[in-house]
Parts: structure tokens; C-alpha cells; sequence
């Protein structure tokens, strides 16, 4: 496997058409070799793009793209030497599970002994070890998008496996056993994957590090615990995390911050600006309590968004919505006036939707 | 109106698609039928626009037969997961489409059509055809389309399930709203997400095989799954279902001391029962089952640990990130206060206490 890297790389679809409404503006990115990607955003955010670039489907409008220091930038899909697995599983329905498996290495002519061997381990490793001579016609969709990850993965010899939105066909039951295979074997095999996802919550799951995009560019790449805990803009907060983070405008006081006119005591110094900042705090960490003390504001019960295990309180504090997760033993407030604590180290700044100052 | 079906089957190819299925649709109310997929929830739809015929049962509305009516005359609209639009019409055009077929007068579908369009917020994008419009929009436009119908009967297969997420959650959050005054409508929606079948439904019917295995209220339902496979189907991660036994006051599971009986389980016969807990129910601690962990997944702000403790999988569900290594030895704090039991047929025996209410009664 290899690490990629992305120099000044950047496309538009339409000749001659301003920077900004590229399809993916001019970046510098660096895959390491080994480690696990995803690429998140709503549709037309420009991850598609990335990943056409990467498999050599795009050529790019500028820049020069990398695969272990080697340019492959002008070099079509087959000489790039990649694995790919899309939405769609893609299988030779007349041949047996083994024959799948084994058909990407006789097109490269493997000697017979070193084609079983491979195709064994990785079957093994994707539970089909038992149904190897089985018709591929007759699996189901999910074991069919298994043997797709599974010729990707025969080939040890690829540069990277790149995956388009893998998982959006199979059923959510089956979802999960899904997504645990593929992290399970990505962690046998390390490959360089980069993950195509509009699914969050898939993304956070899968790849160890996550490359939000919006607009053709990416706007944060962190872990998925950075992600959540310290989102670089407004748009990130609400794009990772369900419900999406809360933003709250807040005055400018004496000491630091106020809401609703009492003080707001945070971790970090306030801004020094003249805007209104605001402060993000995410649903999960909103807490109703009985007892008034530091950073506790009044609050008011709009409606219950019932989820299950947990709910969803729809809160009005000091005339803004907030919203509070809360787990379902903890039950509903009984009355509709209450108390919401945002505890300090959980709230963060923002200027203009971006992230002011890091605690 | 009110429908009601009484042991509807039907199959096909030896498999059962719907099995004796017996249930009440009432006006007024929003539906929610949540099961896997090919649980027979879309057949089921199917059945009640006139789409499919069945094998046996019967179906009324208001009392009087209803199989045999012509779909036509059916007043029944339908949403599809994947979202079906002219595409030579544009908004306006799209939603009037079937107003027109039906001869209404002029004024009311431009009526119609305007207030539905607003209902959905497309008020602006009357003049677009389908393809200016993003996914999310052409389903917004399928909406308004039966809305406008104003059909006594709306099914909605699955509507949402094509849309990035965040979609999702948004027309989620607004479906709920659109329907408060839709006044005498039955409204029926199929999904295979818990979150969407308890948020949404003033009633939700479990389908599993072909079969309605539980309908109810949406915390009835969830608080007290008739069964271990609809306590799998309308938790996610599913229920955690394993074997165990209560000895005197005693509980064992796979072979393993589990602590005392808790007080909402006190008085069960000695014997082997199937015990349920939700993945937030069971934690990560010193002293405990003793389990292997077998898969780490790590959300943003929770972390989910599969571990198995002799042939039984558990999964966990805990706040924060946690690094667990996989192949771990560890300790599972099963939390005895929140034990399902089932016998060993799998039907509820006892559930937990139902929650706590913060600051008084509500």
C-alpha cells in the first residue's frame, strides 16, 4: 500500500470557469500509507470529485497527484494499481465465490498455489471461508458487496482501496455487520483507504480520520473525537453529531460572557472582538438539573423528541432553542419551567461560524 | 374512517409476505410500521392501495369491504423511497398532475397546490422541473403531490431512506409538524430505523416475517417488547438477548454469576430465562461477566464495545471515547435494574421499571 499526496490538485468540470466555482478548489493533501480515511459531506460538497481524482476517473484541472512519490496525475484507472468497491456490488454472478476472489489475480497471472493461498485468507477473513464454492448469484446483498471488499482485497500489490458510499444499498440491520468486517480487515490488512460517505455517523465509525467537505473544500481533518469535541466552524458542528450542535448568541459583558444577562464562565478568555460571538455546545453535554449554580440558566420545555434509548428535549434558553440529549431513564422534566446547566469546559467559542480560540 | 384488517396473508414462491395479519389504522393517527427489510412492510402498503391482491383475510373500511374496491377509489396516496416525479412538469404542474385527472375546479387545485407547496416550503420553487432540484426537493415535491390529494389514506414507504443523513434528520423533524393537521387521514410510514419509528409514530407496529408481532404506543412498545425479537428490531444497536437463569435470589448468565435478583424481577419461578439489556445497560467495570472484546467502534461521542462472554456477543454502549483493545479481557457490569426477562420462547416475563420522572409527575 502507498501514501498518496495531492499537490495543488483542483477541477472544474466546466473549462475556464472561475476558482471559485471549481468543483473542488486547488488543495494539498497527504494519505498516509496504512491508515484509514473517510471523506464526508452532502451531496456536491466535491468528495466525489476527490475520489474520481484518486482513482484516475478525474483528471484534474491543475495540480499533480502521487502515489508514493511516483505521478500518476496523466496514468488511467487500470495503471494505478487501485482497488475500488462502489455502491453497487460489482460480481461476476455465474462463477463461485471462489472464482470471484481468485479472478483479479489470474488476470495478473499468479501461479495457481499462491492465487489459493491468498483467496483462502482473505475468504477467511471475511466469513465466506464455508460458502467458497458456492454460486455468487445466490448470496445476498450484503455478502455480495463482501466479495466486491473481498477482490479488493486479494491483491496486496494495490497502491490504495477506495470505497463510494459502500454501504448505502445494504440494510441497516446488516449495516453493522458490514462496517465491523471492513474495519476488521482493514485492521488484518492495512490498507490506504479512503471511505466516501455522506453518513456521518458510518464515516465516525469506520476511518480513523475524517475529511469534511463542503463547497469543493475540505473544511476540517481531524479524529473523529476532534470532530466532535472541538469542530472548527458552525457548519462542522452541525454537520457531524445528531441532533447537530447548538449555537447560542452571547453579550459581551464586564467579566468574560453573559446569556440572558447572567454570566457565562467559560474555559477560555473571550474574544476580543466586536461582533457577537457565539458559543457551541453539543446536545449531549446539556444538562437539566433541579439545583441554580454556575453556568445554570432557566429554561423552558418546548417539545420531547422521543429517539428510544435516548430523547431529545427541545429547550428555549433565554429565548434561543437549545437542544439537550438526555438518556431515556432520566425521563421528562414534570414541569415546563427548569434548569439547564452548560458546563464550562464543554462550551466553545465561534466568530463569524468559525472556531475563535481553542481551550 | 377507519381500517382494519383482520388475517391478511398472502405468498409467494413459499415465502410469506404478510401472515395473518390483524390490524387497526385509525384517522387521524400517524402510523409507524417498523421491521427489517423484506419484514412485508411495502407489501403491506401495497395491499391497502389495491396495489396486490392477498390470499386470504379480510380488509374494511368503516366496515365495509375494501379488498374489492377499485384503487381508484380508494382515496389512498403514496409516497415511495425512491422519489417519482414527471419530469417534463415542472413543481406546480407535478403536484397538480392528479387534481387535474380528478376534474377538480380550477381554484381548488391552485388552492391545493399552493398550500401544499408551502407546507413542504417549495412555495418558491413552483416553476423548477424536478432535475433544478436536489434529492431532498424532489421528495419534498412527491410529498406535496399527496398532500395536495387530500386522500383519506397516505402510506409512506420508507420516504426518506435515499437522503444523506442530514436531510433526514431535518424532514424528519418536519414530518411530524406536517401531519399534526391532517386532520381525519389515516397516515401510515414504513422505515427500518427505531429512532424515526418512535419519534414519528403515535402508534408503531412491529412487522417481523411477514407478521405484525406487537403494535402499541411508541414507549409501550419500547418499554415493553412483547417479544426478544421486537426488542431486537426497535432498539440500535439491538437488544443484547442471552441466556441465564434465576436461582433462588440469584441470577446467572452463560454460566456466570450475574449478581442478585433485583427487586422488578423478585418473585420469578426458579429456571432458565432469556435476559434482555439495551447496549446502554451494560458497562465496562472492575468486577463483572467476564467477556473477550471482540470490536471497538468509536462514534464521536460514544464508544460501542463487542465483546462475548463464552458463546454469548454483548455490545456496549458508553459515553465518551474509550480505547479498549481488541482481544481485551474484560468486565461487564450488567446493570440488574434494567433486565428484560423472557421465557425461553422469548415472550416477556418481567420488563424494568419504566423511568424516573425529574421534578414530579408528568
Amino acid at each position: 500500500m502507498a501514501r498518496l499526496d495531492l499537490a495543488d490538485v483542483g477541477h472544474s468540470y466546466v473549462p475556464d470557469a472561475a476558482e471559485e466555482r471549481w468543483a473542488l478548489k486547488p488543495l494539498r493533501l497527504t494519505f498516509e500509507d496504512a491508515r484509514t480515511y473517510a471523506l464526508v459531506g452532502p451531496s456536491g460538497c466535491g468528495k466525489s470529485t476527490l475520489l474520481g481524482i484518486l482513482s484516475g476517473l478525474v483528471t484534474p484541472s491543475r495540480g499533480r497527484v502521487l502515489f508514493d512519490g511516483a505521478d500518476v496525475t496523466d496514468l488511467p484507472t487500470k495503471a494505478r494499481n487501485i482497488a475500488q468497491v462502489f455502491q453497487f456490488p460489482v460480481i461476476y454472478r455465474s462463477m463461485t465465490v471462489y472464482d470471484n476472489l481468485a479472478f483479479p489475480l489470474r488476470c495478473r497471472r499468479w501461479d495457481r498455489a499462491r492465487i489459493d493461498a491468498k483467496v483462502r485468507q482473505v475468504a477467511e477473513a471475511l466469513d465466506l471461508g464455508g460458502r467458497l464454492r458456492q454460486q455468487a448469484r445466490r448470496l445476498t446483498a450484503d455478502d455480495k458487496q463482501l466479495i466486491s471488499l473481498g477482490r479488493g482485497l486479494v491483491r496486496d500489490d494495490v497502491a490504495a482501496l477506495l470505497m463510494d458510499e459502500p454501504l448505502t444499498t445494504i440494510d441497516p440491520q446488516l449495516k453493522f455487520t458490514l462496517r465491523r468486517k471492513i474495519r476488521e480487515i482493514t485492521e488484518q490488512f492495512r490498507p490506504t483507504v479512503i471511505y466516501v460517505t455522506h453518513d456521518q455517523y458510518e464515516a465516525m465509525s469506520f476511518a480513523q480520520e475524517l475529511l469534511v467537505m463542503d463547497g469543493g473544500r475540505v473544511v476540517q481533518q481531524g479524529t473523529p473525537e476532534q470532530l466532535f469535541e472541538a469542530p472548527s466552524s458552525t457548519y462542522v458542528g452541525w454537520f457531524i453529531g445528531s441532533p447537530p450542535m447548538n449555537f447560542l448568541t452571547v453579550e459581551h459583558a464586564r467579566e468574560g460572557l453573559s446569556l440572558g444577562g447572567r454570566p457565562l464562565a467559560a474555559a477560555w478568555d473571550a474574544p476580543q472582538v466586536t461582533a457577537r460571538p457565539q458559543v457551541g455546545i453539543r446536545p449531549e453535554y446539556v444538562r437539566i438539573v433541579t439545583e441554580p449554580g454556575a453556568n445554570t440558566f432557566p429554561a423552558r420545555l418546548r417539545g420531547v423528541q422521543d429517539h428510544g434509548a435516548q430523547r431529545v428535549l427541545e429547550v428555549d434558553l433565554a429565548g434561543q432553542p437549545v437542544r439537550a440529549k438526555v438518556p431515556r431513564e432520566d425521563g421528562v422534566p414534570g414541569v415546563e419551567e427548569f434548569l439547564v446547566h452548560l458546563p464550562r469546559t464543554k462550551i466553545l467559542p465561534y466568530v463569524d461560524g468559525r472556531l475563535a480560540t481553542l481551550p | 374512517m377507519t381500517l382494519h384488517a383482520t388475517g391478511l396473508s398472502l405468498a409467494a414462491d413459499g415465502v410469506d409476505h404478510l401472515k395473518e395479519v390483524t390490524a387497526t389504522f385509525r384517522p387521524g393517527r400517524l402510523h409507524t410500521v417498523i421491521g427489517r427489510t423484506l419484514a412485508g412492510k411495502t407489501t403491506l402498503l401495497r395491499v391497502l392501495a389495491g396495489l396486490q391482491r392477498v390470499d386470504s383475510g379480510s380488509l374494511t373500511r368503516d366496515g365495509a369491504d375494501f379488498l374489492r374496491t377499485p384503487v381508484w377509489r380508494r382515496d389512498t396516496a403514496m409516497v415511495y423511497q425512491q422519489f417519482i416525479n414527471y419530469p417534463h412538469l415542472d413543481v406546480r404542474d407535478n403536484v397538480a398532475f392528479p387534481l387535474r385527472r380528478a376534474g377538480l375546479a380550477r381554484e381548488e387545485i391552485e388552492r391545493r397546490v399552493e398550500q401544499s407547496l408551502a407546507r413542504v416550503g417549495l412555495a418558491e420553487f413552483k416553476e423548477r422541473r424536478p432535475s433544478q432540484l436536489s434529492g431532498g426537493q424532489q421528495q419534498r415535491v412527491a410529498i406535496a403531490r399527496a398532500l395536495a390529494r387530500e386522500a383519506s389514506i397516505l402510506l409512506f414507504d420508507e420516504p426518506f431512506a435515499n437522503l444523506d443523513y442530514k436531510l433526514r434528520e431535518q424532514l424528519r423533524e418536519e414530518f411530524k409538524t406536517l401531519f399534526s393537521d391532517q386532520g381525519d387521514a389515516v397516515v401510515i410510514y414504513t422505515t427500518t430505523d427505531p429512532a424515526e419509528a418512535m419519534m414519528l409514530g403515535d402508534v408503531v407496529l412491529v412487522m417481523h416475517e411477514g407478521r405484525i408481532v406487537q403494535a402499541g404506543a411508541p414507549h409501550e412498545v419500547f418499554d415493553r417488547p412483547a417479544t426478544t425479537t421486537v426488542a431486537r428490531i426497535v432498539n440500535d444497536p439491538p437488544m443484547n438477548v442471552f441466556p441465564g437463569r434465576i436461582d433462588g435470589d440469584l441470577i446467572t448468565v452463560a454460566g456466570l454469576p450475574a449478581g442478585g435478583v433485583p427487586g422488578h424481577l423478585a418473585g420469578l419461578a426458579d429456571g432458565a430465562y432469556q435476559f434482555g439489556l439495551r447496549a446502554t445497560d451494560v458497562g465496562l467495570a472492575q468486577s463483572g461477566v467476564e467477556g473477550e472484546v471482540t470490536f471497538v467502534e468509536i462514534s464521536g461521542s460514544e464508544t460501542f464495545v463487542h465483546a462475548v462472554a463464552g458463546q454469548t456477543p454483548f455490545v456496549m454502549q458508553i459515553e465518551g471515547i474509550h480505547d479498549v483493545a481488541l482481544g481485551e479481557q474484560v468486565f461487564m457490569r450488567l446493570r440488574p435494574e434494567r433486565l428484560f426477562a423472557f421465557d425461553e420462547e422469548g415472550a416477556l416475563v418481567r420488563s424494568p421499571a419504566c423511568e424516573t420522572v425529574l421534578a414530579g409527575g408528568r
